[in-house]
């Protein structure tokens, strides 16, 4: 089977593979580049666990090919925090206000919430759960998400 | 589940892309933004042998105005939801972007690869028909324009030539006098709509209705119009009972849906019924807005 080279930057640190076309982004961040911190859920859009940015933007990794990230820019939840000790305040809010269970979703959500937070420093609860409604969660009952984005909301807009 | 295997092009250009597809016809399979057309290889739903990728091709990403409103086919869905000239040029097509999917979606779902997937399901198609825009085709040889109407056909389908692709689409400005509303509900946010409606009201000098548009999705195997529902507005003074009136109509004789898994035909009939009413309603609102601020 062909193969492409391609070279692509993931939280600041470029990776270089070669990939077949039909290796999807999400399968190559786990498997190729070592990055499992992107969980992969349905595989067809729906659940917004394997949710990355690319770009900049949040995107489904399920729904992308890797050979298209090439000469791109991505980040995955392994980019939140600096060192292993030091939580990013998304990260340290969801800790403090019980906004995960099993932990599955958690990647894909903090990966929707962070440009969202980024851009809304003082979200509306209904702001909060549309951002998130491209994600599912099969544990919390999104309560204590809703809580912990608040949290994150002024953990890291607070100087 | 995997894409099973298929060759893979990345063009640059819209020439080299076209060239491929005068080449390969059939066979290759254009992908835009993917989030149909993966999903569908990863169930191995579609098994393309070819992929002829568009995400490279940057002259097919731009919102101009020039007379109407032009968007480049490989424009990304969110790019269009927050721009200007879509908001003051295609209110109806503003108000309809944010009902596809979901954010993570519409990052890389494109507005010309959502009208040629031609789902029944989605929502730009139907913007397109009520609106009367138009398809830019291009092949290797020849380009062409082809009315909404005469480009959906059918459950995935569309008029476009196994050597064509989907270029650009065109947006006429709304009528003088005329009001929008796009409007659809589903289970849950993001998930595919029960029954949507998109609908344009255009008032007399009278206050009376002059021209209505009422089209529809998921009830049928593309955008499907009420035309007796709206003819039946047709010079007839604008109250709710006449919208009333006109939602039964659509719901009860225009309209054939098939039913699917969350909602029975009845149950399509009804929704069907009272968003065409809320629907012309705020679509009157607004017409009735615009007529107040210009004199």
């Amino acid at each position: 089977m062909k193969t492409y080279p391609i070279s692509v930057s993931i939280n600041g640190k470029t990776y270089r593979h070669e990939v077949e076309p039909r290796l999807l982004l999400a399968d190559y961040l786990r498997q190729q580049a070592g990055l499992t911190g992107t969980h992969v859920g349905c595989e067809h859009g729906v659940c917004g666990a394997c949710t990355v940015l690319f770009d900049g933007k949040p995107v489904r990794s399920c729904l992308m090919l890797a050979v298209q990230v090439n000469g791109h820019d991505l980040m995955t939840v392994e980019g939140l925090a600096t060192e292993e000790k030091n939580l990013h305040p998304l990260q340290h809010a969801f800790w403090e206000a019980h906004g995960l269970q099993c932990g599955f979703c958690t990647p894909g959500i903090l990966m929707t919430l962070l440009p969202f937070l980024q851009e809304h420093p003082d979200p509306s609860e209904t702001e909060i759960r549309e951002a998130i409604s491209g994600n599912l969660c099969r544990c919390t009952g999104y309560q204590h998400i809703v809580d912990a984005a608040k949290l994150a909301a002024k953990k890291m807009h607070t100087p | 589940m995997k894409p099973a295997p298929f060759e893979y092009y990345a063009p640059d250009s819209l020439e080299a892309a076209l060239e491929l597809k005068a080449r390969f016809g059939d066979d290759a399979k254009p992908l835009a933004g993917g989030q149909s057309l993966i999903p569908a290889m990863n169930f191995r739903v579609a098994q393309p042998s070819i992929l002829i990728d568009l995400n490279r091709i940057a002259e097919l990403r731009y919102i101009r105005k020039n007379g109407a409103l032009h968007i480049g086919a490989m424009t990304v869905q969110s790019q269009a939801e927050h721009d200007d000239l879509v908001a003051a040029h295609a209110p109806l097509l503003h108000e309809a972007i944010p009902n596809i999917a979901h954010l993570q979606i519409r990052n890389r779902g494109t507005i010309g690869g959502s009208i040629a997937h031609a789902d029944p399901a989605s929502e730009l198609p139907v913007v397109c028909v009520a609106l009367n825009a138009r398809m830019r085709a291009q092949s290797k040889t020849a380009e062409r324009w082809i009315e909404a109407r005469d480009f959906f056909a059918g459950l995935f389908a569309t008029t476009l030539q196994s050597d064509e692709l989907l270029v650009a689409i065109e947006f006429p400005d709304l009528a003088e006098n005329t009001g929008y509303a796009f409007m659809e509900l589903s289970r849950r946010s993001g998930d595919y709509a029960m029954a949507g409606v998109a609908a344009l009201l255009t008032l007399g000098g009278d206050g009376s209705c002059e021209h209505a548009t009422l089209v529809y999705l998921n009830v049928g195997d593309g955008p499907v119009e009420a035309i007796q529902a709206a003819a039946s507005l047709s010079g007839v003074k604008a109250t709710a009972v006449a919208f009333h009136d006109a939602a039964q109509i659509a719901s009860q004789t225009d309209l054939a849906p098939f039913g699917n898994l969350h909602a029975s035909v009845d149950y399509q009939r009804h929704l069907s019924a009272v968003l065409t009413e809320r629907a012309l309603a705020k679509a009157f609102e607004r017409a009735s807005q615009r007529i107040k601020s210009s004199s």
